[in-house]
């Protein structure tokens, strides 16, 4: 789940990192209000989940009033490469002296924590990692050493970020890091990570993405999850608590397990077909799930076709096979299902549907992954009936 | 010779009293695998229709002697399931709980190497690992897998994705090819056990002629398979890898498979793994048909 930069923000706060006073508007009064509070001159930021804001004009400086009307007026409602800004963050301007870079991810390869800092930062990062990536000094962090100020001060030192600010720095990667652990970030970035003329280091900017397996410990979470800018169809699956992304094609796709999903998606592709969507229902596919994913792919317009593709393991072929039959009874599905079904209990399931007695041009059923495809991409294309 | 688990492999279920414990913990014994006891705080001294059940990991291994845990515990609970199990001295464990925080899944793997190094950890987000008629461990229909073919040319399997492991599995019955072991290794961001490991293990193993490998968009653990095989392996392999068509910057499900900058693509990981001598499939049925070619030719 990612955070927009106000969210972020806020977390960094809770885990003492130092940021600039300010607060989320939705309205110009509300910006108004927010600015005459803290102090002139602030800085009028887009929220929206996409790079490149400043270079859109989503990010300006208001020196009084009659600016921050302005600038909030056109800020609001702006379109960033398709995002439109619903909010934006009114801080006090900081005047940089400086500007770094640092980032705590989990790197896969090495299943060690990584940090990344550099004495570069700003918005020209990336261009700095692909031009001269020894600018950028990685360290990685044993999960169960974790990082001590004298490491965090090495790093400082490695990447070259000058004396007058390198404690500062130092304190700041220690509480990014207890945010990135504690706070189970997938990325915990500041970019850029300033120094003011008067010394101080703070977070200029925040981009947070939380691992949405660990919500379960972050009950604060919630309200970041009422913020995510999802889809319709996207909302309604996440309501149903299933995995789902929209897509643009015709073939409504529901399988278990993400890999066998995408797999689906490739076939489907193969097939000559375009999926409407990705659908991970998951193990313990129930007549509850089944029914909620029905429904899902049924609010989408474009469906023409629906390919179940099913391989138990957890997820038990009978029960399927009557999540199957009482969802038919419960949504009145406009496209027909193509379903494949193997693995556990998948021959009683089959059965199932069998003897439910669902006319073929509700229901049929494949052998095979591939040619449940090809009678799905057919379906969908108007060349079968 | 099957790797990890054969038919000597003696296994206990953490959560042999829980739904899914119960339902898989019995289907790996009616395999006929060795599930010699479960575990379950504070139900030590019932019994599961006949497994006898322990309150800790410790009395299990001490009353049965067991090699090899399977963890069937919820989220919360699992990676402290995990390390107990690791501290019982269990050698291999395998994880099938979906949803643990990746923070905590590095701080078990980062514990594991430091303080039980003898400890190998299949999982978490698993099917878990089958070699067939010996040992079934995990949540793979024991069914849809061919046991080896004594003095033929078997395959040993490894895959990233749940499903697709059963889907190779099938694919392979159905063409009548024996397979030694097939290890599902899961798709989480910390893995346990990785695709090299179990390269090592098939490449050493005289019994397992060729691989079949399938993985998934995301990471870059099939980049390092390619140059491990680049370099180590000599067996000859077919793999599919998932999400050719799976829209950039998506995060499709499982926590490991997200593309992104360009890295991680399925097309980066196919061109890797074709330079490294591996035959593409564009599908898991033609993985493996490639693998029954790979087959008749060794013949």
């Amino acid at each position: 789940m990612d955070l927009f930069e106000y969210q972020g923000k806020q977390y960094f706060a809770k885990f003492g990192i130092p940021v600039s006073p300010g607060d989320v508007a939705r309205t110009v009064d509300e910006s108004l209000a927010i600015a005459e509070r803290i102090g002139y001159p602030v800085v009028v930021k887009a929220q929206v989940q996409v790079g490149g804001r400043g270079k859109a004009g989503g990010i300006k400086l208001a020196n009084n009033k009659d600016e921050v009307r302005t600038h909030a007026g056109n800020i609001l409602g702006m379109s960033i490469k398709g995002h439109v800004v619903k909010r934006v963050w009114i801080e006090r301007a900081s005047d940089i002296a400086e500007e770094y870079y640092a980032s705590f991810t989990l790197d896969r390869a090495a299943k060690q924590h990584l940090l990344m800092l550099s004495a570069q930062g700003g918005v020209d990062i990336e261009e700095v990692a692909a031009k001269d990536p020894s600018a950028i000094v990685k360290l990685h962090v044993n999960p169960v050493v974790g990082l001590d100020e004298a490491a965090a001060t090495k790093a400082a030192v490695d990447a070259k970020i000058p004396a007058k600010a390198q404690a500062g720095v130092a304190s700041i990667l220690v509480k990014l890091y207890g945010c990135f652990v504690k706070g189970d970030c997938d990325l915990a970035e500041i970019n850029p990570l300033i120094l003011k003329p008067t010394g101080e280091v703070h977070a200029l900017d925040a981009k947070v993405s939380l691992d949405a397996n660990a919500s379960f410990r972050h009950p604060e979470w919630e309200e970041f999850a009422a913020t995510q800018e999802l889809d319709g169809r996207e909302k309604l699956a996440r309501e149903k608590g299933l995995q789902y992304i929209g897509l643009d094609g015709s073939v409504g796709i529901i399988a278990n397990g993400a890999g066998l999903a995408m797999s689906t998606l490739d076939v489907v592709n193969q097939a000559g077909g375009k999926a409407a969507n990705f659908l991970d229902i998951g193990g313990g596919a129930n007549a509850e799930l089944m029914t909620a994913a029905l429904e899902v792919i049924n609010s989408d317009a474009n469906v023409r076709s629906i390919f179940v593709n099913i391989f138990g393991g957890i997820t038990r072929g009978d029960e399927v096979a009557m999540g199957i039959v009482e969802a038919m009874r419960r949504v009145n599905l406009r496209a027909p299902i193509v379903i494949r079904l193997d693995g556990t209990n998948a021959e009683a399931g089959r059965q199932i549907l069998a003897d439910a007695g669902i006319p073929a041009e509700k229901l049929r059923s494949e052998s095979t992954m591939l040619a449940a495809a090809r009678t799905a991409v057919a379906i969908a294309n108007g060349k079968a009936g | 010779m099957p790797i990890f688990v054969d038919e000597n492999t003696k296994v206990i279920v953490q959560g042999l009293t829980g739904g899914q414990g119960k339902f898989h913990g019995l289907r790996n014994r009616a395999y006929g695998t060795k599930v010699v006891g479960g575990v379950t705080p504070g139900k030590g001294g019932q019994d599961v229709e006949g497994t006898p059940v322990f309150d800790s990991v410790a009395d299990a291994v001490r009353a049965t002697g067991a090699d090899a845990s399977f963890v069937a515990v919820p989220p919360k609970a699992a990676p402290a399931a995990i390390l107990e199990a690791a501290a019982a001295g269990v050698r291999f464990i395998v994880c099938i709980t979906e949803g643990i925080p990746a923070q905590d899944e590095a701080r078990v793997y980062a514990t594991l190497k430091r303080d039980f190094k003898s400890t190998r950890l299949l999982g978490p987000n698993c099917p878990g690992i089958i070699s067939p008629g010996r040992c079934n461990i995990g949540i793979t229909a024991g069914e849809i897998a061919q046991p080896p073919t004594r003095g033929g040319k078997n395959v040993g399997i490894v895959s990233r994705s749940g499903t697709l492991t059963y889907q190779a599995l099938f694919e392979l019955k159905q063409r009548g090819i024996g397979v030694t072991t097939c290890v599902g290794i899961g798709g989480d961001p910390v893995p346990g056990t990785s695709f090299v490991d179990c390269l090592a293990e098939f490449e050493r193993d005289p019994e397992t002629s060729a691989i079949l490998m399938i993985g998934e968009i995301g990471g870059s653990a099939e980049e390092e398979a390619a140059e491990f095989i680049k370099a180590n392996v000599s067996k000859p392999m077919s793999s599919y890898i998932a999400g050719v068509t799976a829209p950039a910057g998506k995060k499709m499900g499982h926590a490991g498979a997200i593309v992104s900058g360009g890295k991680g693509t399925a097309q980066g990981k196919m061109d890797a793994l074709r330079l490294a001598g591996v035959k593409i499939g564009a599908n898991p049925t033609e993985a493996g048909e490639l693998m029954a070619q790979i087959i008749a030719a060794l013949a």
